[in-house]
């Protein structure tokens, strides 16, 4: 018994003892169930199922005329569905994107054969308000789009600020055409 | 000013806080080298178990809190949704409602162990009535929170139990109003309960820091009930009972987790699952499992304010318990009368809780009878008398000689 006793201290302390090892396997053990148990609490907090099945919704666009546009409610948010005249979609189409604050050119913001629909998140880009410019009896800003009262942010016809103080502009959110009067958005 | 503490640690960001406020000299005291008899059994687990147990309650109910609605016209809806449609709703529920049962396993298992080992003799006495104090506080914070879920046995359940103070001649009435907001258990019961359940954990964690406190002043008593003599009689907390307590804890996990996933619905009420109505009584109104005990107390005397008094005398008797047994001894190893007696106040709280679940009919009228009357039996003529007649067993010189070989002669 001493002679291995002799034989261990003989040579270096060893660097990991069992207990090391011990301790290791038992901090990791205790962060593993610390995680099993934090996981659950902090995925409690996102969306519930509820929430997510209204996280996408379809509205009825037959009844909105060329020129006016409609705001509906989406995951709580207010959403502009504006009919544009052809007018308006021309001058939308027709502005370089060299002009824009934030270069984004209209066909990219529309869906294609359908380029008269304009649907945008209603929610101005500066500190939240919502713009006016549905109603043809609105201010709608120089450029005919929409005008934040707020702070007097402008977007044109296509919702892309033209005049700050809002840097971006107005979100294009997913949607798609279930048919010529039905969209989904979401 | 009485002079900057002077923090023994090297960390030099741990050294600066704890010589402004010594939280870890503290801990490192109370928690690290603490001197703890060495003879604890597993029994001296419990105490640790609560603590983690109340948490866990904290824990899961300030989750529930963010999704429950405390208004009649959706509570049990807001339980729904939580089972179904909040990620992970179901476990949120089911570990809080499960956790209530074993939150008073683990008491009525860590005030037994004090029963036998008579920890509730001097110099201990008010730290035990500290903890009957802890009880009461989490009887009703268990009751008024069983009455949120707004189901059939919810709503019965709060109705009876509200109308007993009914029995308070005079004002009694009044106070029931007072309750209930009301004419009735509705809204705004429902909605105080809400309140108050909230409330009430927090209380409780204040009262279980003074329990703890007076524990440290005193120490811990120990299974042989005889106080420890000098160093060779105790261990320092950490490691030994860090890890004993680690231990314990495993386990309670693991009885738990049994619960919450193979036998979520073991302890509850099937009545419960359905809304409340205030026009339909259930077949039968029965409270949870841990108060069964003092529902049958209630029912065993035929008057009703009787009854409602020898159920709060079955909880007075707890906190009168110290100056009730008068034996010098503490611990029921060396007291063989009152370890029989001991065994046959547990059959008769077993008993009594069958009898809480029964209807009152036949044989239950009966034993629940026997039962009450052994239970105060016990305390109030059997404990006083015993001390004085009793003769113990001879205690050990000290706990590290009563493991010690005995020397050759």
């Amino acid at each position: 018994m001493s002679a291995t006793a002799q034989e261990h201290n003989a040579g270096h302390a060893p660097e990991h003892t069992k207990r090391d090892f011990l301790k290791l396997v038992a901090a990791s053990g205790a962060a593993i169930g610390v995680g099993a148990i934090a996981w659950p609490l902090i995925d409690s907090l996102n969306p519930s199922s509820d929430v997510l099945a209204l996280s996408s919704a379809e509205y009825d666009i037959a009844s909105i005329p060329a020129g006016q546009g409609i705001t509906v409610v989406w995951r709580g948010k207010p959403v502009f569905v504006r009919h544009r005249t052809p007018e308006e979609v021309k001058t939308a189409e027709g502005v370089k994107l060299a002009d824009l604050m934030d270069p984004a050119s209209d066909e990219s913001r529309v869906k294609a054969g359908h380029s008269q629909w304009l649907v945008v998140v209603g929610i101005c880009t500066h500190l939240g308000c919502i713009p006016l410019g549905n109603k043809t009896t609105d201010a709608r800003g120089d450029f005919g789009g929409y005008f934040c009262p707020c702070h007097g942010s402008q977007y044109d016809v296509s919702g892309r600020v033209r005049h700050g103080p809002a840097p971006l502009n107005l979100p294009v959110p997913p949607y798609a055409f279930l048919s010529d009067t039905r969209i989904k958005i979401g | 000013m009485v002079g900057l503490h002077k923090s023994e640690f090297k960390n030099p960001v741990i050294n600066w806080i704890d010589t402004r406020l010594p939280l870890f000299t503290m801990m490192a005291k109370e928690y690290g080298v603490f001197p703890t008899p060495k003879n604890f059994n597993y029994f001296w687990n419990f105490g640790a178990l609560a603590m983690v147990n109340l948490v866990i309650m904290i824990v899961t109910g300030i989750f529930l809190a963010m999704n429950y609605d405390p208004n009649t016209g959706n509570a049990f809806e807001s339980v729904e949704r939580i089972m179904r449609d909040v990620n992970y709703g179901w476990l949120l529920r089911y570990v809080h409602a499960n956790g209530a049962s074993m939150f008073f396993i683990v008491v009525y298992i860590h005030i037994f162990r004090g029963l036998y080992y008579g920890s509730y003799k001097k110099p201990r006495e008010l730290l035990w009535m500290i903890g009957v104090v802890i009880l009461l506080l989490m009887m009703a914070t268990g009751f008024m929170g069983y009455v949120l879920p707004w189901g059939q046995m919810s709503y019965w359940g709060a109705t009876v139990i509200t109308n007993l103070f009914s029995a308070i001649p005079v004002v009694g009435d009044s106070i029931v109003t007072l309750l209930w907001g009301g004419f009735s258990v509705d809204n705004p019961t429902l909605n105080r309960f809400f309140s108050l359940h909230y409330l009430l954990p927090f209380v409780i964690v204040g009262v279980v820091f003074l329990h703890i406190v007076a524990l440290h002043i005193t120490g811990s008593n120990n299974p042989l009930g005889i106080e420890p003599k000098d160093k060779q009689d105790t261990l320092p907390f950490h490691p030994y009972y860090t890890i004993k307590d680690s231990v314990g804890i495993c386990v309670y996990l693991m009885v738990f987790a049994v619960l919450v996933f193979f036998a979520p619905g073991f302890f509850g009420d099937p009545a419960n699952w359905t809304p409340a109505n205030p026009l339909v009584t259930p077949a039968a109104i029965v409270p949870e499992w841990y108060f069964l005990p003092f529902y049958a107390i209630l029912r065993a005397v035929p008057d009703k304010l009787g009854g409602v008094l020898m159920m709060f005398g079955a909880i007075a008797v707890l906190f009168v318990l110290p100056w009730l047994d008068t034996s010098p001894v503490r611990s029921a190893k060396f007291r063989p009368i009152y370890r029989l007696l001991f065994w046959l106040l547990v059959i008769c709280c077993f008993v009594l809780g069958a009898v809480g679940a029964h209807h009152p009919n036949g044989i239950w009228v009966i034993l629940g009878r026997i039962g009450t009357a052994y239970y105060f039996l016990h305390f109030l003529v059997l404990l006083p008398l015993l001390g004085k007649f009793e003769k113990p067993l001879p205690l050990p010189e000290s706990i590290s000689k009563a493991v010690m070989p005995v020397a050759a002669e």
